[in-house]
């Protein structure tokens, strides 16, 4: 049946709203990406058998819904009842503990489970309960991990595609525009540029054909926020897309999306097709006169296209290089028509700003910087998993209370946000509020959220080094300092890891990195250096170490560091059995003894010694 | 490198000729793209065409380079240059089993690179290259979004999280014909 009025959509909304009702208790399972990679398969195979054997159909429904963002406990599922609120969240599910957990009520703990804290996670609150313990605030995520992505009623009992009907039918397009750019949303995919300023100049070009790009050629390693989206409620991301459009005139709209993505790709095309089918895509959309459609656009592995004018390149089946600014996309984009490219958390926020309102949005986050982020969390941290704060949160409290700490009891050494373009910030640092402003004051920048903590065992050049190798990997080679300089650089990085680095080598590397950082043609190139400058900035110590003591604090760098075997041996010989190269010897029961000399450093009789006797040094 | 169209249009190495099922099924799939509404906006298609065409062949080879450029009427070299420029894309065969190690940046900081030494070690070979028999293709690609279990290695579309060193011969091990 088509939605072509806004009293038909109220009906359904309300008919699906009444249908999940019957039946309160809900087993949500996560189904994303990493869910189904843990084994999320068996356990759903596990409630689909149970169920049936105890014919349990009517009194409970299993939904598959998208990432919960509990990544360290997959197989994760919440049993919860929808009419009380109860809920039980599990965590490292396996298909033997399914009996239990479908005997026991939502809200009690099945006997022989993991289970999570209820102040971690939320999945029935939008915003978050007025409890100084609970820190996550699910705007982008409000969907995300409680719908079944793959339904059209789920998305539209949740109040899916009320937001383009009000827009559509009691908003001009200006006053759209006015209400996002009243909202303060800033865009999500790392720039931080205003959303609303973006579209009113796309509003501003002469009628025609515009585009509504949606990026989500999510690159940066250790972020995964988008794919959580994208695989968790497609829908809201294409009728934020249609709300764009209406905005600023475009009734085309193209979602570029990484060929890495095959689940979200999967979905976002089921959901195309049930909103065209339903005429929430398509001609004359809710009775309005609005055309808008979308087609999706696949990427073919190359970071840089996450830049807009690179996309754009990619999408007209050129190479993803970037070219200068202006003209701005918003003037001059693909095909040469004015476009709008927004990122797919960007999206996320709109459709809940319409409904609630401008100073609703303005109410959560910083003045600067409204609204929440979503961040990957990763690394030595003991609890992994997506997060969505509001702006304005402190690392301490992400890192050790949603993250649990860092794992196996090490110490804190540094976080490292916005990837391969961000910069790595340290304890000193952790009480400082987070938006979009002090992050870039420490160093580092917001980027797409992705959040990789590290502890005393990671040493920060080589750290600096990975993200160069990855810069070199990814550089379009256009422009000549992020070509040749960046490779000059990571050769700087090798020489100091390797223990050739002089002082010298130091002075050279933050003249190079200045250099490109002032002459690089794209973002991707002028943020290059900020790993370099950022641990040069805050481990100046460490760099020191490696080149004056020709030492690595970490022990990482395997030609700065030697094994020993201290007097705690007990001469038990298992070191000396595993050594892939044979130069450890020693009598039964006495010490035993590493040739230097031989040795190749890879770690194998520190890592199998029972008796802590091998000593990295 | 000689010139690689220098075998095209012989049965013995041009691959469309060799393969005339699946030069069918791209030809099908090129025919029925909506061309006709922009002509000048044909190479729009060139990447999902591309991405289509290595699915049929398991590569993209000169003479489906060739085949695609004609198609959407733009030069062999233009086409080339897509091709060399994202990492998806390749003009080699590659192996049966690809293995994949990710190497972003929580699969770094828990120890990728031990993993991928292991492999090249058993392999016998680099990342981007495949074995003599054609059973392995070994590569490192960036963060596959399962950071939670880091480090993770994928062979085709299976996920092996948590990886050791002493992992990889089992994995290999796996890789049954």
């Amino acid at each position: 049946m088509k939605i072509d009025s806004v009293e038909k959509l109220r009906a359904r909304a309300a008919s699906a709203r009444e249908a999940a009702g019957r039946v309160p208790v809900k087993i949500l399972i996560s189904m994303g990406t990493c869910g189904l990679a843990a084994g999320a398969q068996p356990v759903r195979q596990a409630l689909r058998d149970e169920i049936a054997a105890r014919n349990l159909g009517n009194s409970l429904e299993v939904v598959e819904v998208g990432c919960m963002g509990l990544c360290h406990c997959e197989p994760s599922l919440i049993a919860w009842n929808t009419a009380t609120g109860a809920a039980t969240i599990y965590g490292d599910v396996s298909p033997q503990q399914i009996p239990a957990i479908l005997e026991t009520a939502p809200g009690e703990i099945a006997a022989g489970t993991r289970t999570l804290e209820r102040t971690w996670y939320y999945p029935e609150f939008e915003e978050k309960p007025d409890d100084p313990r609970v820190l996550q605030s699910r705007i982008v995520l409000r969907n995300t991990g409680r719908l079944n992505p793959e339904s059209l009623d789920s998305y539209l009992a949740a109040d899916g595609y009320a937001a383009l009907a009000r827009a559509l039918t009691q908003m001009t397009p200006a006053e759209v525009i006015d209400e996002i750019v009243r909202s303060g949303l800033r865009g999500r995919g790392g720039g931080g540029f205003p959303t609303g300023r973006k579209w009113q100049f796309a509003a501003a070009q002469p009628a025609g054909e515009k585009f509504m790009i949606c990026n989500a050629d999510e690159g940066d390693p250790g972020a995964f926020m988008d794919r959580a989206v994208l695989e968790g409620d497609p829908h809201a991301v294409l009728e934020a897309m249609a709300i764009g459009g209406y905005a600023t005139g475009a009734s085309n709209g193209v979602i570029y999306i990484r060929a890495e993505y095959p689940l979200a790709v999967k979905r976002l095309d089921i959901a195309i097709r049930q909103a065209e089918e339903a005429g929430l895509l398509g001609k004359n959309i809710f009775g309005s006169g609005f055309d808008f459609s979308i087609e999706i656009k696949y990427g073919a592995g190359a970071f840089v296209c996450g830049e807009e004018t690179a996309l754009i390149h990619s999408i007209e089946g050129c190479r993803g290089e970037p070219t200068f600014k202006p003209p701005f996309p918003a003037v001059q984009g693909l095909w040469k028509r004015p476009t709008v490219v927004n990122n797919v958390e960007t999206y996320a926020c709109v459709a809940a700003i319409l409904r609630k309102g401008a100073e609703w949005f303005r109410s959560i986050g910083t003045p600067g910087s409204p609204g929440t982020k979503v961040f990957a969390l990763a690394g030595k941290v003991a609890q992994v998993g997506l997060v969505e704060v509001p702006m304005g949160t402190k690392l301490r409290d992400m890192i050790f209370q949603l993250g649990g700490g860092i794992k196996n009891g090490r110490r804190f050494k540094a976080v490292q946000t916005g990837g391969p373009s961000g910069g790595c910030i340290t304890e000193a640092s952790l009480d400082v509020p987070i938006d979009y402003e002090s992050l870039k004051a420490l160093g580092s920048m917001m980027g797409s959220g992705g959040m990789i903590v590290m502890d005393e065992d990671d040493c920060m050049i080589n750290i600096a080094r990975f993200f160069l190798e990855f810069t070199l990997d990814e550089s379009c080679g256009k422009c000549t300092p992020c070509r040749i300089g960046n490779r000059r650089l990571y050769e700087m990085l090798c020489e100091i890891c390797d223990g050739r680095g002089t002082m010298d080598t130091l002075e050279r590397l933050k003249r190079l990195s200045a250099v490109i950082k002032d002459t690089a043609l794209c973002g991707l190139g002028q943020t290059s250096p900020n790993p370099v400058l950022s641990t040069l900035k805050n481990f100046e110590d460490e760099y020191l170490a490696h080149i004056r003591d020709n030492r690595c604090p970490a022990g990482v760098c395997p030609n700065l560091i030697h094994y020993e075997i201290t007097e705690r041996c007990v001469g038990c010989g298992i070191c000396a059995r595993q050594c892939p190269v044979g130069c450890i010897a020693g009598e039964r029961k006495m010490i035993h003894q590493i040739d230097q000399t031989r040795c190749v450093k890879c770690g194998v009789c520190y890592q199998v010694c029972k008796f802590h006797a091998v000593e990295k040094c | 490198m000689p010139c690689s169209c220098q075998g095209a249009g012989k049965p013995e190495t041009d691959i469309t000729l060799r393969y005339p099922d699946k030069t069918a099924e791209l030809n099908a799939y090129l025919d029925a793209l909506p061309l006709e509404a922009h002509p000048d906006r044909k190479r729009g298609v060139l990447i999902q065409s591309l991405h289509r065409a290595q699915q049929i062949f398991g590569y993209l080879p000169a003479e489906v380079q060739a085949l695609v450029a004609r198609k959407l009427e733009i030069s062999i070299a233009e086409v080339y240059g897509v091709i060399s420029f994202y990492s998806y894309f390749t003009d080699k065969p590659v192996g049966r089993y690809k293995i994949n190690i990710c190497t972003g940046t929580a699969c770094f900081v828990k120890g990728a690179n031990k993993i991928l030494d292991e492999f090249r070690r058993q392999l016998n070979i680099r990342e981007g290259e495949s074995t003599p028999d054609g059973k392995f293709f070994l590569g490192a690609l960036r963060c596959v979004g399962a950071c939670s279990l880091a480090p993770v290695v994928m062979v085709n579309d299976r996920v092996y999280g948590n990886v050791t060193a002493k992992m990889v011969s089992e994995i290999l091990a796996d890789c049954a014909d």
